[in-house]
């Protein structure tokens, strides 16, 4: 491959990225942390199903505060990655594709997924 | 870099599956909002029903096929060293198979 002299800046904390650019890179970030965490809900759907102490186990965990913060970044990444997937299926569709519509529902899917998150916390911690 | 999946098709299974899993994971929260069970005893029960271990067996496959799509797309950005990504490509199959295979194992 030739060396490729055209410059390059990936500088993500110097670019400033518009709204729905901030969208699609949580997008993307919220996949892979939600890859990471397979392993994790697979543990603990292995040792709710083994016996009981171990589900009495699972439950505890999830109502620990220490947990909490693991717990918040899983609900996070999965409900930000399911609201801005549907808000990329519908643009696929060619619907909200205008410059004002885009930027609107990328605000509507980035604080729903946020709050959607802080609901299902509380859901699961009470 | 050429491989089976290529352009289109990779995007419209990611596409395909993305749909899937968008309704199966409003079923999941449906089951949240009234869970099915509440002790050890009738989750259990609960998980060992056939149409349960069906369902989750097809939405585990829909989203490994979906992770992989979306995974490989990152890798292909990000990592260049052809015989690097090769690696990062076939250490993520593995990964995503055995996360597969695992959930299997506890289904059955």
């Amino acid at each position: 491959m030739q060396e490729d002299s055209r410059p390059v800046f990936l500088n993500l904390f110097q670019i400033r990225l518009p709204l729905p650019g901030i969208v699609s890179l949580a997008h993307r970030v919220s996949g892979v942390l939600l890859v990471l965490a397979m392993p994790l809900v697979l543990y603990l759907l292995m040792l709710s199903l083994r016996t009981p102490d171990d589900f009495r186990s699972v439950l505890e965990c999830l109502h620990s505060p220490l947990f909490a913060i693991v717990l918040l970044c899983v609900l996070w990444s999965f409900w930000h990655h399911l609201l801005s997937g549907i808000r990329f299926l519908l643009l696929d569709i060619d619907i909200g594709l205008g410059r004002t519509s885009s930027w609107q529902s990328a605000l509507v899917v980035l604080v729903a997924g946020i709050l959607a998150a802080l609901l299902s916390l509380l859901g699961i911690m009470l | 870099m050429r491989s089976g999946l290529q352009g289109f098709r990779a995007w419209l299974l990611q596409r395909l599956t993305a749909l899937f899993l968008v309704l199966g994971s409003l079923l999941l929260l449906v089951l949240m909002l009234c869970p099915p069970a509440d002790n050890y005893e009738s989750w259990k029960a609960w998980m060992e029903q056939p149409l349960t271990i069906v369902a989750i067996g097809l939405f585990s496959i829909s989203l490994v096929l979906h992770a992989w799509v979306g995974v490989r797309d990152v890798i292909v950005d990000y990592v260049h060293p052809l015989g690097l990504r090769l690696m990062v490509l076939a250490l993520s199959a593995v990964y995503l198979l055995g996360n597969l295979i695992w959930l299997l194992w506890i289904l059955l």
